[in-house]
């Protein structure tokens, strides 16, 4: 069957046997609750010194532990969306169609985590600064990144054939990628001329040790969720793309699935 | 001259057909058949390029299309189903840009010649809105006519909604296109005047993807 | 090869000029959007002219995504797109001939109609003037970041909106840039640094743009 084999080319490669679809859905289902546990494990550590091990910030009391969540999921959001940018290139180049299920299996988290930016950063900003949104050069990157996610995902929903999604797709990513480093310098910019730079992220001065190995192990925590979800969801999506193939219907004959 | 080896096309995830391969000499005449949705249209479109085939491959003169550089593009001649012409410019002006797009340069004259050759005397320099449909058709096939030095033309559907006189026009324009050495694919339903040139032929029907 | 350039320019502006309705209706469009903003905020003078160049940029932002849609559209349906991408001219030289009409014929008049709309929010002459230039300098990428997006969403539905989706958060830089020449030259500093980055934005845009239109308008056919 055609459909099931990745491109000829790569097929003799070691490095490329994964990027075929029928191996590495199993794989994917493996390492998936592997990954489930160890967030779990991290998030559980994590909160407990986010909360119970940090001190309490002597200018801004309890409401700085907001930050174990907001500047993790800030990281991440940036994270994904390069690493869906090096998928998306990846499949460009070389027409591995499992890249750019990858890079639609990232978008969703990277929306998610920007979000999440967003959300906690607004929860900090109204004790901190008096007010739920703040025009700050991170948190308007960060919405501008948000906005680059959306479209990412709204212009691979109206595209019915998958193939054209995907490469569609990447190329919006490797547009955005490129884009982002003068989005980010050129907002920061505008920021310092328009606002008199009186409040910043960058303030505290000092961290204590606990504080940044409460970020450190939420950090984690959010990478192993993001790779087991990730996983999670690329095997629906091979499922979906890869439906009438014979591997797959060989499962269904088993009764895997 | 083009070579088409274990041609397989899928759309949409689904195989449509599978395991074509000929092979096409100079001055022949190959009908493709099949039923609606058989890929006929498909076929022609990854033999012009346009379409990835999702395996197999197409060669011209022994190179293969995705790896030649103008020799292709200025040899072969796709014709779609659309007109691709613009109601706002006259035929002239259309004309004229097709065959600059082509690669080709005909002067004006030689263009009103082909025009008048298809009927459409003094309507040269008409916004083609204001022709019937079947004369922006026309318009549309007098490109043939500027473009008899290629190799090969690729026409799908043809002679759809044209009248017995265009028909002829158009029959006896592959007749001479054949003659001087060019070969021609093309996909039809209705009977046609060369089907005794008719020297090749592909049933889709028959290699129809089992799935 | 110079000569299909030349001809394509040639003929995606007289097809703009016999449909010249559609354009005349997008810089229509900017002026009434920039004139809503007083009717919004006020007659102050002193608040206009701060708001004066944002306003007139954002509108000529919309309006040039406006227009975007129809770049490849029509071109599409009629399927002389098809004819382009297997034409013996590079695609890549072809639609930077598209996106040269189309900046001369949707953006350039944006460019001087701003200064009519900067006087309505009180700027002086000096800003009127690098108003218009930072149009002049940043609507090239607008047109070439605004094409990419116009390829990718090639026969879509609703391809209208998700343009405006796709390129919005794109122009940013743009925006940011263009005001802040024109704010520099209002408080009496050099809009120089912000003109020459525009400058340098287009430029890149021009550098890349082709290709990734071009590889946008290959997925597309794929």
């Amino acid at each position: 069957m055609s459909s099931a084999t990745p491109n000829q080319a790569l097929i003799g490669s070691r490095w490329f046997k994964y990027a075929s679809p029928a191996t590495f859905y199993p794989l994917a289902g493996t390492l998936a609750p592997w990954f489930a546990v160890l967030s779990l494990l991290l998030f559980g550590l994590g909160l407990y010194i986010s909360f119970f091990v940090a001190p309490t910030d002597a200018q801004q009391g309890e409401a700085y532990r907001i930050i174990f969540i907001h500047v993790p999921a800030a990281w991440m959001s940036m994270v994904i969306y390069l690493a869906m940018a090096f998928w998306a290139g990846l499949g460009l180049a070389f027409h591995t169609r499992l890249s750019g299920m990858m890079a639609s299996a990232l978008a969703p988290s990277g929306a998610l985590f920007t979000v999440i930016a967003l959300w906690t950063g607004a929860f900090w900003g109204k004790p901190t600064w008096g007010a739920w949104w703040v025009w700050d050069a991170r948190l308007t990157s960060e919405l501008l990144l948000l906005f680059l996610y959306l479209g990412f995902m709204a212009l691979q929903a109206a595209i019915e054939d998958p193939r054209r999604a995907d490469r569609a797709g990447a190329l919006l990513a490797l547009v955005g990628v490129v884009n982002i480093p003068i989005i980010y310098f050129s907002v920061q910019w505008w920021n310092t001329l328009h606002q008199g730079a009186s409040v910043s992220f960058t303030r505290a001065p000092s961290m204590a040790m606990t504080m940044l190995e409460g970020m450190m192990v939420m950090s984690l925590a959010c990478w192993a969720y993001v790779f087991a979800v990730v996983l999670w969801r690329v095997r629906k999506i091979i499922l979906i793309r890869e439906r009438n193939s014979d591997w797959v219907r060989q499962l269904q004959q088993k009764g895997v699935l | 001259m083009l070579q088409v080896k274990q041609l397989t096309c899928v759309r949409a995830d689904r195989p449509v057909f599978q395991g074509l391969s000929f092979d096409l000499k100079a001055s022949r005449l190959m009908q493709v058949v099949g039923v609606n949705g058989s890929g006929k249209t498909s076929l022609l479109r990854i033999l012009a390029g346009l379409l990835k085939p999702a395996e197999g491959s197409v060669s011209w003169r022994g190179m293969p299309i995705e790896q030649q550089t103008s020799d292709y593009s200025l040899a072969r001649v796709y014709m779609g189903h659309a007109n691709a012409l613009k109601g706002d410019l006259s035929a002239m002006e259309n004309l004229h840009w097709a065959c600059l797009l082509a690669g080709r340069d005909p002067t004006q004259p030689v263009i009103a010649e082909a025009l008048n050759h298809w009927g459409l005397n003094r309507r040269h320099h008409l916004p083609l809105r204001v022709l019937s449909q079947g004369q922006q058709r026309r318009a549309a096939l007098a490109r043939l006519s500027l473009l008899l030095d290629a190799k090969l033309w690729l026409l799908d559907e043809p002679f759809a909604a044209l009248d017995t006189e265009a028909q002829e026009a158009l029959e006896h324009l592959i007749a001479r296109f054949l003659d001087e050495g060019g070969s021609v694919i093309l996909t039809t339903h209705q009977a046609f005047g060369l089907s005794p040139r008719i020297t090749d032929r592909v049933d889709l029907d028959r290699l129809r993807a089992s799935c | 090869m110079l000569k299909v350039f030349k001809a394509l320019v040639k003929r995606d502006m007289t097809l703009a000029w016999r449909r010249r309705t559609d354009l005349l209706n997008a810089v229509l469009f900017f002026v009434m959007v920039s004139s809503l903003f007083p009717l919004a905020i006020g007659a102050d003078p002193k608040l206009l002219r701060l708001i004066g160049p944002g306003v007139v940029w954002v509108g000529a932002l919309l309006s040039c995504q406006l227009t975007l849609p129809r770049l490849f559209a029509s071109d599409h349906a009629d399927q002389t797109l098809e004819a382009m991408v297997l034409a013996p001219t590079p695609l890549s030289v072809l639609v930077l001939a598209k996106v040269l009409s189309h900046w001369l014929c949707a953006n350039m008049p944006l460019v001087f109609i701003a200064p009519v709309l900067g006087m309505q929010f009180g700027l002086g002459p000096e800003a009127l003037g690098v108003l218009a230039l930072s149009l002049a300098l940043g609507t090239p990428s607008l047109s070439l970041i605004g094409a990419i997006a116009g390829a990718l969403t090639l026969g879509l539905r609703g391809a209208g909106m998700l343009v405006a989706l796709l390129v919005l958060p794109l122009y940013c830089p743009v925006l940011i840039m263009g005001c802040l020449a024109v704010e520099a030259t209002v408080s009496g500093l050099s809009p120089e640094p912000y003109l020459l980055l525009l400058a340098a934005f287009s430029l890149a845009t021009v550098a890349i743009g082709p290709w990734a239109i071009a590889t946008a308008i290959g997925i597309a056919y794929e």
